[in-house]
């Protein structure tokens, strides 16, 4: 290595000198994040060892057998998958409306209406993040038994006879769990658009005779479309691939499993890991919209901070 | 709406619903942290304060269950090694994307964007085939579960530094380029103490996501030997679990929360030093003198 240097011209040596910092964090993920992903690939559209009954990853994309994908993908469509799709559409659709309905009024309070109180605030709408998830979960747990605080509270305002099982299969359980676990990430890029807001632009809004309502509902919602944006991406995606949250709040109970349950048991639990990768496949499709939108406005924002 | 606003105008019940959201947010967990001082063995209410489940009980207690001791070491030194190598990899490809011109740097921005939006289940699986398909020589567990938190810790660190390196400038460093630094030194004596409070930032988050971690190591565990702490209290739902599972988990709370303070302190105290400016000049001055 130091010999190739020394060898070449100092112009070529300047050239090199800040791709060389750069290249062993490209070497690595290129080893182990693009290469990975392309081995779910190759296992997808390979073979199956004849004896072992194991996967054949098939490297060359020419030799590539898309019999397994498209078997997966009809029984999305139309077969016993279609459900398990629905649902995770539904439970994903319904925790971004809590989000929402929870996030934007705590985001544009701390950002435009807290004002001595602003920086405590933000350390405890922070907290979560230092809070492992799954004890954020296990919480829950011990909150929802039968004998927990949640039938207590629900039995002492007489809203509910006998205790009640939350912890069954439950769907509200498991949508409330994922608003509650995944909030904390839509606030706070929520709450970074809402603090730049330009606040003249509020105040004209006032000035021309604008109610506070219409002044929100023409001014300030639109102008808060790029943090919502974000911060919905930054929540959904991880949730669509999430299975440990409704795994853990209903006890493995089928009423709620979810495409990331699918893909866990069967490359765990059966003899066709290749219908699993197939699956990671078409979820990695459908959410590919989305991951280019994150990265595309990333990287615009990227290039006006340095302008 | 008028019962709702106080003189100033302030919408009264946004500052009710932020504080319920507050409360909503921590209250279970400091509900489960107490839980784990129960003298019983109810993990649904409370009962007398007591250490069994930390040290009190001989047998199922942290202290002396080896099965949740060993998920606990596992837990710190998966995040103690990913931290020590993940930084110094992640800041040198943050300050060479930030220098370094051309469609190779454009593409190699954009790959190292993708890794943080990727749902962890697609990242465990496309890491479970990897190495058992192609680097089979790794052996799953500990030595696999090390590699994938690096490489998903990796961006983050890219991203706190980057914007970093935006807020900080060229000048800096084109001042000790005229004292006639060379560009490594530039890059160690400036650049790099510039860096502290983003690189310390980047210690924690990376220690607290790792730490945080559930599916990328329950796809590279085999045997009970590889447990983390997220996995233990995963597969811990069905088991009928102690309260000394609140105990552990109250322990790597305790852990986490004293690293971010300690940084936060740290951080602090760098600033009073005379912040940003002063670090540059002592950096600079070093140079000349």
């Amino acid at each position: 290595m130091a010999d190739t240097l020394a060898a070449t011209p100092p112009r070529r040596r300047r050239q090199l000198f800040w791709p060389s910092f750069a290249l062993p964090g490209v070497g690595w993920l290129l080893a182990l994040f693009v290469l990975p992903i392309y081995a779910v690939g190759a296992v997808t559209f390979g073979g199956v060892d004849p004896v072992l009954r194991t996967p054949q990853p098939q490297w060359n994309p020419l030799h590539w057998d898309f019999s397994t994908l498209s078997d997966v993908l009809s029984r999305v469509f139309t077969g016993d998958l279609q459900n398990v799709f629905l649902r995770t559409f539904a439970f994903v659709g319904l925790a971004l409306l809590g989000c929402c309905l929870i996030g934007y009024p705590v985001a544009y309070f701390v950002a435009r209406k807290a004002h001595r109180s602003r920086s405590s605030l933000l350390a405890l709408l922070v907290l979560p993040f230092w809070i492992s998830y799954l004890m954020r979960m296990m919480a829950w747990v011990n909150l929802l038994q039968p004998d927990g605080y949640v039938n207590r509270i629900l039995h002492f305002l007489h809203l509910q006879g006998p205790p009640h099982n939350w912890l069954n299969g439950d769907w509200p359980t498991v949508v409330i769990g994922l608003v509650y676990g995944y909030v904390p990430f839509f606030i706070l890029p929520l709450y970074a658009t809402l603090e730049r807001l330009d606040g003249r632009l509020l105040e004209a809004g006032r000035d021309l005779g604008a109610s506070a309502f219409q002044t929100f509902r023409s001014v300030t919602l639109p102008l808060s479309v790029p943090g919502l944006m974000a911060a919905s991406v930054i929540t959904v995606l991880p949730m669509f691939g999430d299975y440990y949250t409704n795994t853990y709040l209903s006890q493995g109970s089928p009423k709620t499993q979810m495409i990331g349950n699918q893909i866990d048991q069967y490359l765990h639990q059966s003899s066709q890991p290749r219908t699993g990768t197939a699956l990671v496949l078409i979820l990695m499709a459908m959410l590919s919209v989305l991951m280019v939108y994150y990265v595309y406005t990333t990287l615009k924002q990227q290039r006006e901070a340095l302008r | 709406m008028r019962l709702f606003r106080n003189a100033q105008g302030k919408a009264r019940w946004l500052l009710v619903i932020t504080w319920l959201y507050v409360l909503w947010s921590l209250a279970p967990v400091l509900l489960a942290v107490r839980i784990s001082f129960n003298a019983g063995k109810s993990r649904s209410s409370f009962q007398p304060l007591s250490w069994k489940w930390y040290w009190g009980d001989p047998d199922r207690s942290v202290l002396h269950d080896p099965a949740l001791q060993h998920a606990m070491v596992n837990s710190l030194k998966l995040a103690a090694l990913t931290m020590l190598v993940t930084v110094p990899l992640g800041t040198a490809m943050a300050i060479g994307l930030h220098r370094w011109r051309g469609k190779m740097s454009t593409a190699s921005n954009t790959l190292m964007l993708f890794p943080i939006i990727t749902p962890e289940v697609v990242f465990g699986v496309a890491l479970f085939m990897v190495f058992t398909q192609v680097y089979t020589n790794v052996p799953m567990g500990f030595p696999a579960q090390l590699l994938g938190h690096i490489t998903f810790t990796m961006s983050f660190v890219v991203v706190i530094i980057r914007g970093r390196l935006t807020a900080i400038g060229g000048q800096y460093e084109e001042a000790a380029r005229d004292l006639g630094a060379t560009r490594v030194q530039a890059v160690r004596l400036v650049l790099v103490p510039l860096l502290g409070p983003a690189i310390f930032a980047s210690l924690m988050v990376v220690f607290a996501t790792s730490i945080d971690d559930f599916v990328i190591s329950s796809w590279l565990s085999t045997s009970a030997a590889d447990e983390t702490v997220p996995i233990k209290i995963y597969s811990a739902a069905k088991a009928t679990a102690t309260p000394s599972l609140n105990a552990l988990a109250t322990l790597m709370l305790l852990f986490t929360l004293v690293a971010v303070g300690l940084a936060g302190f740290a951080l602090r105290a760098m600033n009073r030093r005379g912040g940003e400016d002063a670090g540059a000049a002592g950096g600079l001055a070093s140079l000349s003198g």
